[in-house]
């Protein structure tokens, strides 16, 4: 049997990358949230914030571990799968690539070390200080990794000589032209994903009737927070568009479904892209909207698929759909943080038990719209791995055999069932056992438990001695 | 002629970023290697508990090992890792295993013995995978150009099996000098009792690779054996560390024999380098030959002669805020 290292190489790469993308999104609003909640605790000595970071940490510690360790395979990938693509771009990779390990990396995994068990033993302002970094550090992390893909997408300030990339402008090839609005969208997908994963545990919370003081502060904090984010979100991911169309047009039309280069464009709402027929069926589309949205003009032409030569093309569908689905979930966000944000204002967000449980469903939506926007953004610049420059064909180890893909390809989708089963097995106990509840005794006083830990690690161990291997 | 040579500073900042690596990560993954052999539960709980808060920093020296060479030497990371490409796998998922292992034992109840195992097989199988790494950088890879053409099984030879079992010997050693420092009790005694065997395993590794090396390779055979008779020091110093720390163990010294398990693994290391000088990717490849443009080099090199310092302060610091003994009742048992 022939097994094609490259599509299985691109599945590869697809899955850990996929699998990877899960936990950063989150940690990243988390570690901010975090950060707040430690510096009001700091501030006021309110018991409730000083829990509910407790809580939130635990968590935390949990989806960071299982970040750090699906990113270092990540770090390895590029070499082991797309040596020549690393190769020839080593000299702005790799710089980019360091600059995060040593600017973010070793900030977040050093502090967490003193966030997660440090409490009695530094300073308050200490441990707040440590708090900051390691949010910081996601931040700054977000930012060159998603420097270094969006380069992939819009190269600048580099030469092509010999197949080498040879560095003209750092400046230009690090603030490369879709850097600023992937960086924005991003950002603002940590946050709204931080939120509603906090909105929705503490909706379930109040749904059983349990913490509830804890969980109406941090429900409304997230409230607040969600309804400025997602309608941001709308407006930098229609900038973030309109970017693209003027640097990737082809990408553009794969998300649009427009196979002809066209002015008055329609709008396609919904439709099956054929693409051995280069056409798409069951379309149902509103005229000229497409051009309205991407030229600001009813008659702006609009690039379509059929301008390149099919070897050129996306695989239209994936890009079509994934679009539609980020798409919509970004519009349901919008209501649901709206109507939240309403009744909130209204004071009746904690008794209005539809929108707490619209809260709890939600809770896994925003890691779908994370995927599927980054499967918008990656296979659309198929078949590039650097746009116009490099195809992926010729990016790939040669000394690759389909088998050896295979075979690693199986290892980690096994592995990453093992871990992530747990992982969340785990979460869930977490949840389960809830925030600390506040004594009496910490109302209005500075509260500072002797062992951070305590009431939530679940059960005190049975067994005494157990064999290790 | 240019003023200086950034290709031989960004040798020594990869050199020392992989050996800060190997110390540091070395330590937690022997503590892993050794936890199946602790006396009991409570000394486990201590062991995963005396590098719970540094491990994560540790480990970040990898990735900056690889990132570092992608940057500075990037033939080395566009050979090495297609060459390694099973291996490499399975060091992943090790790494993936043990380091996950943290956060899941404490919260596993009655399954928590999984985790012991994951803990412990994750950081063997990831210490054994860096071993062969090194043993096949001795031996070598076929390349054409930047690419590597030898087959996929090529790291897998006695030879690199050989080096494999060292490193986890050694980290192992690592690790049980580690504990020495940071318990007390019960597990401290094991340690001591345990330390001695360690240490003599290591060096049957050190005499049997150091008598391998040459044999296989005659590039590496003048090297040793033919003029420059200073180079003998090292191993005359090997043994002579070796022998202050077996002395001082028996003594039941608390932070000498992990200092001297360190000093030892800088002389190991310096007696690779020593080997395989001025070679990147053996038997043909130079690090002049691997390194990227200077313009990139030297854009990497000012943001790290800044940061480096940076990184090492705050590390010092979270090793400071953990100092002393650990208890088991600490970290993530925190009953
Ligand atoms: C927008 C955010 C983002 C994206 C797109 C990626 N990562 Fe990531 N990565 C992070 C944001 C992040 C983070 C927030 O910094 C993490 C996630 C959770 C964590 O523990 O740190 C992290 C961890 C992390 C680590 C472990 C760091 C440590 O030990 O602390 C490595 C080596 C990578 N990543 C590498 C990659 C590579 C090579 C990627 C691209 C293919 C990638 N990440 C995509
Ligand atoms: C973290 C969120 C991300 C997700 C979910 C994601 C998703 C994907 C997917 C689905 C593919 C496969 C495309 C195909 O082959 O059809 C892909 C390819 C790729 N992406 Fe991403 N991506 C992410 C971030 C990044 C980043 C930050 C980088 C670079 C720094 C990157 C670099 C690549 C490379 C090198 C490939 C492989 C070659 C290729 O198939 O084009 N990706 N990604
Ligand atoms: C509300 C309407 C939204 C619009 C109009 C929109 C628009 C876009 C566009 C055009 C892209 C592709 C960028 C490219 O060309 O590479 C994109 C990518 C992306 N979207 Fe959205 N988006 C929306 C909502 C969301 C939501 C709600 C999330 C997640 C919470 C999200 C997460 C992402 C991510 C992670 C990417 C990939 C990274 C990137 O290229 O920025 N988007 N979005």
């Amino acid at each position: 049997m022939e097994l094609d290292p490259v599509l299985l190489s691109r599945i590869q790469f697809a899955f850990v990358v996929s699998f990877h993308a899960i936990f950063p999104v989150f940690t990243i609003g988390l570690a901010a949230y975090v950060a707040v909640l430690e510096a009001i605790a700091y501030k006021t000595g309110d018991p409730i914030y000083q829990k509910l970071s407790q809580f939130w940490i635990k968590i935390f510690a949990v989806v960071f571990g299982m970040g750090v360790v699906s990113g270092i395979v990540m770090a390895f990938q590029f070499g082991t799968n797309w040596s020549v693509f690393s190769y020839s771009s080593a000299n702005f990779l790799g710089p980019i690539l360091s600059y995060e390990v040593v600017t973010a990396f070793f900030l977040e995994a050093t502090f967490l070390g003193v966030l997660l068990f440090g409490r009695d033993k530094v300073p308050r302002g200490a441990h707040l200080f440590s708090a900051c970094m390691v949010a910081f550090g996601t931040f700054l992390s977000s930012f060159w990794i998603l420097s270094a893909n969006s380069w992939m997408q819009t190269p600048a300030g580099v030469e092509f000589t010999d197949g080498m990339v040879q560095m003209t402008s750092w400046l230009q090839a690090i603030f490369n032209p879709s850097l600023p609005y992937r960086f924005a969208h991003m950002a603002l997908a940590s946050f709204i994903t931080g939120g509603f994963v906090v909105a929705g545990v503490s909706a379930w919370y109040l749904l059983k009737g349990r913490h509830p003081e804890t969980s109406r502060r941090a429900l409304k904090m997230c409230v607040v927070m969600l309804a400025v984010a997602t309608p941001l979100q709308l407006l930098t991911g229609d900038l973030h568009g309109l970017n693209t169309f003027e640097h990737q047009p082809i990408k553009v039309a794969a998300m649009e479904g427009h196979w002809e280069t066209q002015t008055g464009a329609p709008l396609v709402l919904f439709a099956i892209p054929d693409s051995a027929n280069e056409t798409n069926r069951f379309e149902i589309a509103i005229p000229y909207l497409g051009s309205l949205i991407l030229t600001h003009s009813l008659d702006g032409e609009v690039t379509g698929l059929k301008s390149v030569p099919p070897e050129d093309r996306p695989p239209v569908g994936i890009v079509f759909w994934s679009f539609r689905i980020m798409v919509a979930l970004g519009l349901i966000f919008i209501g649901l943080a709206l109507a939240s944000a309403w009744q909130l204002w209204r004071g009746r967000l904690f008794q209005s038990t539809r929108l707490l449980r619209a809260l709890t469903w939600s809770i896994p939506l925003p890691f779908v719209a994370v995927l599927a926007g980054w499967f918008v953004t990656d296979v659309g610049r198929q078949p590039w791995i650097i746009q116009d420059v490099m195809r992926v064909s010729e990016a790939m180890t040669p000394s690759l055999d389909g088998w050896m893909v295979l075979l690693t390809l199986i290892g980690y989708i096994t592995v990453y069932a093992v871990v992530f089963s747990a992982g969340v097995l785990y979460l869930k106990r977490i949840v389960d056992s809830g925030p600390d509840p506040i004594e009496p005794s910490e109302i209005g006083m500075r509260a500072r438990p002797k062992r951070p830990w305590s009431a939530a690690d679940i059960k005190p161990r049975t067994a005494t001695d157990n064999p290790g291997a | 002629m240019e003023l200086i040579d950034l290709t031989l500073i960004w040798v020594a900042i990869i050199g020392l970023g992989v050996f800060m690596y190997v110390l540091m990560d070395g330590f937690d993954l022997g503590v892993g290697i050794l936890f199946p052999f602790a006396p009991n539960d409570d000394s486990r709980d201590e062991l995963m508990n005396s590098v719970a808060p540094v491990w994560d920093g540790n480990e970040t020296w990898l990735i900056l090992g690889g990132a570092g060479l992608l940057a500075a030497f990037p033939m080395i990371y566009a050979v090495f890792l297609p060459a390694l490409y099973i291996g490499v796998f399975l060091m992943l998922a090790g790494l993936i295993f043990r380091g996950v292992a943290f956060e899941f034992r404490f919260k596993a109840d009655s399954r928590r013995y999984w985790w012991d195992r994951a803990f412990f097989g994750g950081s063997t199988v990831a210490a054994f995978a860096q071993g062969v790494v090194v043993g096949a950088y001795i031996q070598g890879f076929e390349t054409e150009g930047f690419v590597y053409v030898g087959g996929a099984f090529d790291w897998l030879t006695p030879f690199t099996v050989m080096t494999g079992l060292g490193v986890v010997a050694g980290y192992a050693l690592l690790g049980i000098t580690w504990t020495i420092l940071k318990t007390e009790g019960r597990t401290q005694k094991w340690a001591f009792q345990l330390a001695p065997w360690l240490l003599a395993i290591v060096m049957v590794f050190f005499v049997v690779s150091s008598l391998w090396t040459p044999l296989t390779n005659e590039r590496i055979m003048s090297r040793w054996f033919d003029h420059l008779s200073w180079l003998w020091i090292f191993p005359t110093l090997t043994v002579a560390v070796a022998v202050w720390l077996m002395w001082r163990i028996r003594q039941r010294a608390e932070a000498s024999p992990f200092i001297g398990s360190l000093i030892l693994f800088a002389l190991f290391y310096a007696g690779l380098l020593i080997t395989q000088w001025p070679y990147a990717v053996p038997p043909d490849h130079t690090f002049w030959d691997a390194a990227s443009d200077a313009g990139s080099q030297l854009f990497l090199l000012l943001g790290v002669l800044f940061l480096i310092p940076i990184i090492l302060g705050y590390t010092a610091w979270t090793y400071w805020v953990f100092r002393g003994k650990v208890r088991a009742g600490e970290g993530y048992a925190g009953h």
